[in-house]
């Protein structure tokens, strides 16, 4: 096991030293140039070329991600070319902003998706199923922005129950978890859907029945928790996701989290910033599948760690 | 051939009957042909163009007209007519849908199908690739690479196909690895075919399923991306109507008129439902292993 999780994230550092390489690659080879942004328009030549020296933008591109990477190792994600400040420190100020946002957004989907997916399988070829089942189509397939924007109309603007955008209360996360948790939600109620079938379908559930056991009782004790574990080790895949959405979520809803800080960051060329947030997605992504399938062992100790 | 292949290449015989007895599939396909139908016949069906700006188009406060007689789907903030642009609009979604996700699913199978049948290091070089490209945030390389271009039409669709092959490849590989060491693939091979000869009569036509079912699905991935990148604005750029642009122009009056967002939304929903119910049925009726189940 040790060896396993050794090699695993060993694995996983090469895999995000690759995606440092070619996210830097990229942005080193595309044609923004960030010293255009930061001299401003009206600059001279002369100017142009002594901020692409300072920044040592000057230097081929080996010496240049060299020195990005002797930096990162050192923890050092180098300074925001437009925001005067340290890039570990800017995205430190946004990432509580993003986790809360994801933890309301897990719980969305697991509370929505789960019971969906309890109820459409207890009611397995009914018209609520069938119901059910569309609607979880719908919600994977409804584009984030709709839905958030959606959402903001309804119960912002008409009803105003919760707030327009912002930050700071729990009223401010219902909405912006809710549109990130919808997706999700699809997913997890046809994934829970089709794994109570299954338990249901074994055998120790006919046993219980034929014991007698009390209809809820079975479901509650014996079917539900074997239903749910392979379920919950999904969880890790979604932070994949969700580093996507919340660059979405977080622009509808004016969220001061990393998503619109990405987004800035973009829009302005800031480079350090798009490798900064790029580089503790693609961390956030491989540790969430590492999690995914370190947890399902123990789940389901049917499944041996190879 | 040996008898090893048939149950799979049997699979897909009789698929279409089967995918017309799906009420949800059939449901899915008469939206698609709908959307198809509405983006070929756009000049016939509304008599304005979609970048004309009408002059009785806004009220007298220059705000947009909601849905009504003369237009029915209401007007945007530049007078124009919101049916007519939602209509040309599904046209940049279908043809970002079909070149964008075809060119993922060629890349997708070349890099799946060589890695899994050849191996070695290639194959090593190949996945590990992939895997590296699975740990990227889709989305930001995407909006990345999109709002450093000048985006038009084809680059948004490269920009798509360049992040969404990586599924293909990994669903692709697997299959090739265990069709290769299958017992009628090695047949073939001491019979003496070249590599070419099992990959295209052998192995690829054992993959269409597959083929076929990913590239459906990945149909509605494709338009969600192409909406979304839009919305961001660093999509498809006006005046070329999008279902996403026409809600990222029209962002700032959503408030007072509100059909700005929904119908245009309503649309991209429609379309990728569509491509979802139409891809899990066929998910269903082609692969031999999920039969029975549900």
């Amino acid at each position: 096991m040790a060896a396993y999780i050794l090699r695993r994230l060993v694995q996983s550092a090469l895999i995000l030293l690759g995606v440092s390489f070619i996210t830097f690659f990229l942005l080193y080879v595309l044609p923004a140039d960030p010293v255009r942004q930061i001299a401003g328009r009206s600059a001279t030549a002369q100017t142009v070329e002594n901020i692409r020296q300072q920044l040592g933008l000057d230097q081929p591109f080996l010496v240049q991600y060299w020195r990005y990477l002797s930096g990162l190792v050192q923890g050092d994600f180098g300074r925001s070319y437009l925001q005067k400040s340290e890039v570990s420190v800017l995205i430190a100020a946004r990432l509580p902003a993003s986790l809360l946002l994801m933890a309301g957004a897990i719980f969305c989907e697991l509370v929505l998706g789960l019971t969906m997916g309890i109820i459409a399988a207890l009611r397995r070829g009914t018209a609520i199923d069938q119901s059910l089942m569309i609607a979880s189509f719908v919600g994977v397939s409804a584009p984030q922005f709709v839905v958030g924007l959606l959402l903001l109309y309804v119960f912002a603007v008409q009803l105003g129950w919760f707030p327009i955008g912002g930050y700071g209360t729990l009223a401010h996360l219902v909405l912006p978890s809710a549109t990130l948790g919808i997706l999700g939600a699809g997913w997890y109620s046809r994934m829970m859907r089709s794994s109570m079938v299954e338990v249901l379908r074994q055998d120790y559930i006919r046993t219980a029945r034929a014991k007698g056991l009390a209809r809820r009782r079975i479901l509650l004790r014996h079917a539900l928790p074997n239903a749910i574990l392979p379920i919950i080790a999904m969880i890790g895949i979604d932070i994949g996701i969700f580093m996507g959405g919340i660059v979405v979520v977080e622009s509808v809803f004016g969220w001061p989290g990393i998503g619109q800080l990405a987004w800035q960051a973009i829009q302005r060329v800031d480079i350090p910033i798009i490798m900064g947030v790029t580089l503790v997605s693609a961390c956030a992504i491989v540790l969430g599948n590492l999690l995914a399938d370190l947890v399902t062992p123990f789940i389901d100790p049917r499944i041996k760690v190879r | 051939m040996t008898d090893a292949s048939l149950p799979k290449i049997a699979a897909p015989r009789g698929a279409l009957a089967r995918l017309m007895r799906r009420k949800l599939a059939l449901f899915g396909i008469a939206l698609i042909v709908l959307t198809v139908g509405a983006a070929i016949a756009a000049p016939w069906l509304t008599s304005y163009a979609p970048q004309e700006q009408m002059f009785d188009g806004l009220t007298i406060e220059g705000a947009p007209l909601p849905p009504g007689d003369a237009f029915v789907l209401g007007t945007d903030l530049l007078g124009r007519d919101l049916f007519s642009r939602i209509l040309y609009g599904a046209r940049t979604s279908l043809i970002i849908g079909v070149v964008a996700n075809g060119l993922a699913l060629v890349i997708g199978t070349l890099v799946g199908v060589t890695a899994g049948y050849f191996r070695g290091w290639i194959g090593t070089v190949l996945m590990r690739f992939t895997d590296l490209m699975m740990a990227f945030p889709a989305l930001l390389l995407a909006i990345c690479l999109a709002a450093i271009f000048q985006p038009s039409l084809w680059i948004v669709a490269m920009v798509i196909a360049l992040v969404n092959w990586v599924q293909t490849a990994r669903v692709l590989y697997t299959e090739t690895t265990s069709l290769a060491e299958r017992e009628f693939i090695a047949a073939e091979r001491t019979l003496g075919a070249g590599h070419g000869r099992i990959l295209f009569l052998h192995i690829l036509p054992h993959l269409v399923p597959t083929i076929i079912v990913w590239g459906t699905l990945g149909i509605s991935t494709t338009v969600l991306l192409e909406a979304t990148l839009s919305f961001l604005g660093v999509g498809v750029q006006p005046p070329t109507p999008s279902w996403g642009n026409i809600i990222f122009e029209n962002q700032t009056y959503f408030q007072s008129a509100p059909w700005l967002v929904f119908f245009p939304g309503a649309a991209i929903l429609v379309l990728a439902l569509a491509f979802n119910l139409v891809g899990d049925a066929l998910r269903d009726v082609l692969d031999p292993t999920q039969r029975g189940r549900d």
